[in-house]
């Protein structure tokens, strides 16, 4: 097996904007000088890499051939007013992004920021995220050429919501690239930001190593989305990392929908007095699927807030890990912070593994988690089944709410609506008892 | 319509029903009286096929067909219908979709085709105005956040949509105001007629104020230990149940 570590270094692209040559470098020193992890690594005990290493994911895409027809069906969302930017196969695609972004917002993508832009996004880009702590964000970092800068000035409420895409499609030869984000709202802005990883129908031969950085300032508001739409050969492995200043408010939604091997790092940071993260998510492997989700809220300041629920359908043989961290540092009193991780397996080969992970350093907080690994509700399904509704159908139904419970509250009803049938969709095709089609 | 005969029941390891004996005509409203602990919600949940239950003895008809061999959903199929005493909270499933996919299991049942969507709609708003049920709760998840009365009311929607055959209502009128009692009683009285039959599950006579019924019944000790007309109701009310126990001994 060809040693990883090594060979992504060797495939490092040189073509970046000079001014992130020290980034780059600094990434480059990380990677080279760590391990690839394995089994042992507490951060990686139940995901295994060996599906990224034996896919030798290791040549950038090829060249942008024409943009295959049709694309667009893989990723719009009907109803929804946004704003809509493009990157295929790690390339920005101007015929598929939206003209114009909405007032009050600034696009700019690294490859082409000019001095004053390029200081803009330095001063902040890789501030959020710990390479040490993240080694494939070092690895991003190393590969790092273009990216996607989004800025609200202060006091600037931006109502359209902005759809970033990073669609791949399948190719020759295993590729991978890498997709970066940086995010920041300046004090009392508020917006909406969609990240979209999705693809062709086709087998996919990617690794998408994706970073973003979330930066909010004093009461600033982000509406986030986080959508994993990758078909399932797939691989990725991401992160999300926030920074939240005083008073602001983050509001994260993600949906795990199956990969070969899906690894998302969340990491909030309270950095600021009195602000408030609401992390909620779902994730649906199946087949021989594998998700993992591990986030980590870190509270550092008094007087701050964290709702976290995620919730995950494990089905056939898929796999998922949740990881949730919350830990309040000794500063940090009048904490309220909340975990909840529930799961349904609706198949005996199915697997998950979930652990809450509360550190209070802190005496004067209010904390709550909880894990659990269950069938379905036996008096819900009883009570379906007293209406005449059938065992099968009762299943479905329940399963469907238990995730779409998370769902309807998100405050874009475009989003909803376009979430809601693809999950509909993935409990109608097959039997939650059997995993077997129908 | 429905007959019971020498029912033995357990709810867990404890015996509550012993050689309970009771038969319903078509268009008969019967109301089973008794104290707490008596074997009246037993009985419900036996007859619709609730888990948690076990028959040891004894045999039910409902149609001509032996009811307790039947699965939960067919026995609804079939025409019966609890509305339960503590409705079960879905979030996430939406009252409308709940409503509309018993609605579609009956219609299939019967090789009809499901109502199309907007008839559905409009007979289920209909209905909820007849419980006084505000058609915004058919947005909202199964009785999710309802209050007692307003899930109370939900069952009687079910009731008044699903039209069963046999309705048991399992202390429908617990814990509601004198308004919402009287809503309950006139969505039961619309739904008497003369091929339906209802049984109604209460500790107090004042439901009956408002739904006359053609039989009372006595539930003590998980048998029926007395029948009788409306005026069993009264005397009830009127004396309590003690005297009751010391006629049976």
């Amino acid at each position: 097996m060809p040693d990883f570590i090594a060979s992504a270094l060797e495939r490092a692209p040189t073509a970046n904007p000079d001014w992130l040559d020290d980034l780059q470098a600094a990434g480059r020193q990380t990677w080279a000088a760590s391990a690839m992890p394995t089994r042992k690594t507490e951060a990686w005990k139940y995901t295994s890499l060996a599906r990224l290493e034996r896919g030798a994911y290791l040549q950038p895409p090829a060249p942008a051939t024409p943009t295959p027809a049709n694309l667009k069906q893989h990723f719009s969302i009907e109803g929804l007013d946004a704003a809509t930017l493009v990157f295929v196969n790690g390339s920005f695609n101007p015929d598929l992004s939206s003209d114009a972004l909405p007032d009050g917002i600034e696009m700019v993508r690294f490859a082409e920021a000019n001095e004053s832009q390029a200081e803009a996004i330095r001063a902040k880009l890789g501030q959020v995220v710990d390479g040490r702590q993240h080694l494939f964000a070092a690895l991003n970092d190393a590969w790092l050429a273009d990216g996607l800068f989004l800025r609200v000035r202060r006091n600037t409420r931006v109502d359209t919501p902005v759809h970033c895409v990073f669609l791949t499609t399948a190719q020759d030869q295993p590729f991978s690239l890498s997709a970066r984000l940086l995010v920041v709202l300046e004090d009392s802005s508020e917006a909406t930001i969609i990240e979209h990883f999705c693809s062709d129908d086709l087998p996919q031969n990617a690794f998408t190593n994706s970073v973003t950085e979330l930066v909010l300032g004093a009461n600033a508001k982000l509406q986030h989305y986080r959508l994993q739409r990758e078909q399932e050969q797939a691989v990725h492995i991401g992160g999300v990392h926030a920074s939240l200043g005083r008073d602001s408010t983050l509001n994260s939604f993600h949906l795990g929908m199956g990969s070969t091997l899906k690894r998302v790092d969340v990491v909030v940071n309270h950095h600021g007095e009195g602000a408030h993260c609401d992390l909620s998510g779902v994730y649906l492997p199946r087949h021989q699927q594998h998700v993992d989700y591990h986030t980590c809220i870190e509270h550092a300041v008094p007087r701050c807030t964290t709702t976290e629920t995620f919730r995950g359908i494990i089905a056939d043989e898929a796999r998922a890990v949740f990881n949730g961290r919350i830990h309040i540092h000794p500063n940090a009193q009048k904490t309220v912070a909340e975990l909840s991780n529930r799961n349904l397996l609706t198949s005996t080969r199915a697997q998950v593994d979930t652990k809450p992970e509360l550190e209070i350093y802190a005496d004067d907080v209010q904390c709550a988690h909880g894990a659990t690994v269950a069938r379905l509700d036996e008096q819900a399904m009883n009570y379906l089944q007293s209406r005449g509704i059938g065992t099968r159908q009762a299943e479905v139904m329940l399963s469907f709410g238990f995730i779409n419970e998370l769902v309807e509250r998100l405050p874009d009803e475009a989003m909803v609506e376009f979430l809601r049938p693809q999950l509909a969709s993935l409990f109608g095709r097959q039997s939650l008892v059997t995993g077997r089609p129908e | 319509m429905l007959s019971i005969r020498d029912l033995y029941a357990n709810a867990g390891d404890t015996e509550i029903l012993k050689g309970l004996n009771l038969e319903i005509g078509p268009g008969e409203v019967h109301a089973i009286m008794g104290t707490n602990g008596s074997g009246k919600s037993t009985l419900s949940h036996v007859l619709a096929g609730r888990t948690g239950y076990e028959v040891t003895g004894g045999e039910v008809r409902f149609l001509n067909q032996d009811l307790l061999s039947l699965a939960t959903e067919d026995r609804a199929r079939e025409g019966l219908f609890l509305a339960f005493q503590y409705p079960v909270e879905i979030p996430g499933v939406s009252n409308m979709e709940f409503l509309k996919a018993a609605v579609d299991a009956l219609a299939a049942h019967r090789g009809e085709e499901p109502p199309d969507a907007v008839s559905f709609m409009k007979r289920a708003r209909e209905v909820s105005a007849m419980v006084d049920l505000d058609p915004n709760f058919l947005k909202r998840g199964v009785n999710e956040g309802f209050s007692g009365g307003e899930k109370k009311r939900n069952e009687l929607m079910q009731m008044l949509l699903l039209e069963p055959k046999l309705a048991i209502m399992d202390e429908t009128d617990s814990g509601l105001d004198i308004d919402a009692l009287k809503v309950v009683a006139d969505g039961v009285n619309a739904f008497r007629r003369e091929d339906r039959s209802v049984v109604l599950i209460t500790h107090y006579q004042r439901l009956l104020n408002h739904i006359e019924p053609d039989f009372v019944h006595v539930l003590a000790g998980g048998r029926i230990v007395k029948s009788g007309d409306k005026s069993l109701a009264l005397e009830l009310e009127d004396k309590g149940y003690s005297w009751i126990d010391e006629e049976v001994a």
